[in-house]
């Protein structure tokens, strides 16, 4: 017997499609298994203890609130792993760990859930997180220790024109941040991500284009020995530092990318612009943070400028 | 070649295998029938039988109410018994004949007809508008008003709409490969009606079978052509359809005329076959049943006004219980409340599912990850028009251009944080229509 006031009724469409926003979050999370694997591999334990304390109190700070507030817990949808784990692979393995703790806290307490929680943050949490701490904690974030030994980056290296040894820096066997060193492990992550329709190229590649232009053409006004386009020159600033990882995890974040497509191009433009003058006209070697996070503030108004025309009355077809 | 379609789109798994292969099956009605005055876009019939009134088959019980309107006519012979408000499909509650039925199927007797060649433009027209003719689809816009352009000679394609895009139903591919005679038959008849049209039947190439059948069966007739379209909802989207047939794009205020087209949909071309060959009014239609929750899916030719008890009754029933009906496709579809609603003009199909999808997840906050963007074939932002429905801002809903939405529905479907999308866009949509109707 049917009991017709059972029935369920609602707006069509009745079907939806098996992917929801937690399983996207876990695929981000695989995707930056490869750079976390090679940043332990890389740093030894210090890494691993890292990873695991922005991790976890990303996810803590993220259950307490929402907690003490009455909200619904999201901690489920794993989005607070991701910003726990990447303000991780952001993170000098020489840090204390209660600094990256603290970092994870700034982040998703402030950054996100101050201003209204998933989706509603302007900036990215994890790199406002990390640029909070480059400014609270200069000394300690920028000093990188090696097999022992603390020296410059080879992209602070670069910037005062020495010769670096770009196929460490692909591989990443070379000081840096945690997770930022493997360009490897990195585009393994990121065709992963692509593969899964999770994140395609036209934020990642306009960056990096108009990066590699912006170097080529004024690399030779920073440093007079580099000529114009000089293959080594823009090799070696591809590989080092956090454009890789910023490129392909951060700027592509979601909540502060522009959802028009042409605005999207616009924003990688203008991310690469931004950190191929903050690399070599800027006080400091990197620049990739700082961009992105400028690049977040302007979304709004790129998004305002790009939006698509309909169907029909002139949009693309 | 590439194959013809459109930007934007989704691919959801069609699902049409479990009726596909089940041919036609002529249901006869035993319960009351139901005949909504209001099967249609435009002004309700009006009744013009009285209770107590015996009606044949074949019979006139309401005439058309205005230009836009279309008359009803009786399925069965019977009594009428009432005319009283009966819920439709969709959920409405609207005026409607009720006929016993009497089970002798009595029919009247159909004018005689000219053939076609014979016929001129405004008999031909007359015909179809007096048949009670509307878009079977699912527009329910009256076929007459629609064949009827400012500038008929203006009109260079006519499309006949056998996509069929969405998911389950294969009402419309039975009949391409029952009746392809009929269709062809109802095409020739509109093609009368432009001299300088060309008749084009767009079908999804996931209906290779239909495909073939058409061309063999037009293979000689220099006006008509079939063209395989990519397989993608909503292909069968008038706006989609006429800019993968003809590269001619118009947004929601114009209509097909304006890029020169005139669509129609294959039961609705068939049913005008029927009306200029055979004198018979519109008042049966095929029907699939289908879901994981109906015995034996399958297509039915029921009458117009049978009840979707009976006609789940013909499918074998329920296994099990159902937790959500849909009349109409999964994607456009209306979930129906009861089954005592009758079958309408514009029914093409009822399912049946054990498990609700819309219901097994809660809506999660918008992660901005522009899926929505993708799928939309209007080229519009849904996730923003959706914020502005629910913050009730109508100025900036309008400015973005959300009336340009047709509520296919692709938004939600894709949404990875099941945000009901088109819900929220469609009631501004209505709210914003009204608004400036009152301007």
């Amino acid at each position: 017997m049917l009991s017709e006031n059972k029935l369920k009724m609602s707006s069509s469409p009745h079907i939806r499609e098996k992917i929801t926003s937690g399983n996207i979050m876990l695929m981000v999370v695989i995707a930056l298994l490869p750079a976390s694997g090679f940043g332990i591999y890389n740093f030894g334990l210090p890494a691993l203890i890292m990873l695991i304390s922005t991790t976890l109190s990303a996810v803590l700070t993220e259950y307490i609130y929402e907690k003490l507030m009455h909200k619904k817990i999201t901690i489920n949808d794993f989005s607070a792993v991701v910003t726990g784990l990447l303000i991780g692979l952001n993170m000098p393995p020489t840090a204390p760990w209660w600094m990256g703790a603290l970092g994870s806290v700034f982040g998703i307490l402030v950054v996100k859930q101050l201003f209204g929680g998933l989706g509603q943050n302007f900036m990215n949490p994890a790199l406002a997180a990390r640029c909070f701490l480059l400014i609270s904690f200069t000394g300690q974030m920028t000093s990188f220790v090696y097999d022992g030994m603390t020296g410059p980056t080879p992209l602070a290296m670069l910037k005062n024109g020495e010769v670096v040894d770009s196929m460490k820096m692909l591989i990443g066997t070379i000081p840096g941040t945690i997770g930022e060193t493997s360009v490897v492990a990195i585009i393994i992550g990121a065709v992963f991500l692509i593969l899964m329709g999770v994140i395609d190229l036209r934020i990642p590649g306009t960056y990096i284009a108009t990066f590699i232009i912006f170097i080529g053409i004024f690399g030779h006004f920073q440093n007079p020995d580099v000529g114009f386009f000089d293959p080594q020159y823009i090799t070696a600033h591809l590989c080092g530092g956090g454009l890789m990882l910023g490129a392909w995890f951060m700027a592509t974040d979601y909540v502060t990318s522009p959802i028009t497509k042409k605005g999207q191009l616009v924003y990688g433009v203008l991310l690469g612009i931004l950190t191929g003058l903050f690399r070599l006209f800027g006080g400091s070697a990197e620049g990739v943070s700082y961009a992105i996070i400028i690049g977040n503030l302007f979304v709004p108004l790129i998004e305002r400028v790009t939006l698509p025309k309909p169907f029909g009355k002139g949009g693309e077809k | 070649m590439a194959l013809l379609t459109f930007k934007g789109g989704v691919h959801p798994d069609d699902s049409k295998r479990f009726s596909k292969d089940k041919a036609i099956v002529e249901v006869k009605p035993e319960g009351d029938l139901i005949y909504p005055v209001s099967q249609h876009i435009g002004a309700p019939a009006i009744p013009i039988v009285e209770v107590g009134d015996h009606v044949l088959k074949g019979q006139k019980i309401a005439e058309a109410g205005g230009f836009v309107s279309a008359p009803v006519y009786a399925s069965v012979s019977g009594l009428v018994k009432a005319v009283e408000p009966h819920f439709t499909p969709a959920g409405a509650k609207v005026n409607s004949i009720v006929v016993e039925n009497d089970g002798k199927y009595e029919e009247v007797v159909y004018p005689k007809v000219k053939p076609l060649e014979e016929m001129t433009k405004e008999e031909i027209l007359n015909i179809i508008g007096e048949a009670g003719i509307v878009g079977m689809g699912g527009a329910g816009f009256p076929a007459k008003v629609k064949l009827s352009p400012k500038e008929p000679e203006k009109i260079e394609y006519v499309i006949a709409n056998c996509a069929e895009c969405e998911p389950y139903i294969t009402a419309d591919y039975r009949c391409m490969l029952e009746n392809p005679e009929e269709l062809v038959g109802g095409m020739l008849a509109v093609l009368k009606l432009f001299d300088n049209a060309k008749g084009i039947f767009g079908v999804e190439d996931n209906k290779p079978d239909c495909i073939a059948k058409l061309k063999e069966l037009t293979k000689d007739n220099p006006r008509m052509e079939v063209l395989a379209l990519k397989t993608k909802y909503p292909q069968g989207g008038e706006r989609q359809l006429i800019y993968a047939a003809t590269g001619r794009a118009i947004h929601s205020s114009m209509l097909p005329a304006d890029a020169g087209c005139v669509v129609d949909n294959v039961e609705t071309l068939i049913t005008i076959n029927r009306a200029v060959t055979e004198g018979k009014p519109s008042m049966e239609r095929i029907v699939t049943v289908s879901g994981d929750a109906v015995c034996e899916p399958g297509n039915f030719r029921v009458p117009f006004g049978i009840s979707h008890r009976e006609l789940i009754k013909a499918a074998g029933g329920f296994k099990c219980e159902p937790e959500k009906i849909i009349s109409g496709g999964p994607m456009m579809g209306f979930s129906m409340f009861t089954l005592d609603a009758p079958v309408t003009k514009t029914s093409s199909s009822v399912l049946g599912f054990t498990k609700d999808e819309v219901a097994r997840f809660e809506p999660t906050a918008c992660i901005n990850c522009g899926r929505c963007v993708d799928a939309c074939p209007s080229r519009l932002i849904p996730s923003r028009l959706a914020d502005y429905a629910e913050h009730h801002n109508e100025e900036a809903f309008v400015k973005q251009e959300g009336l340009e939405c047709m509520e296919c529905g692709s938004c939600s479907f894709v949404c990875p944080a099941k945000r009901p999308l088109k819900q929220a866009i469609g009631s501004m949509r209505k709210t914003a229509l009204a608004n400036r109707r009152k301007k």
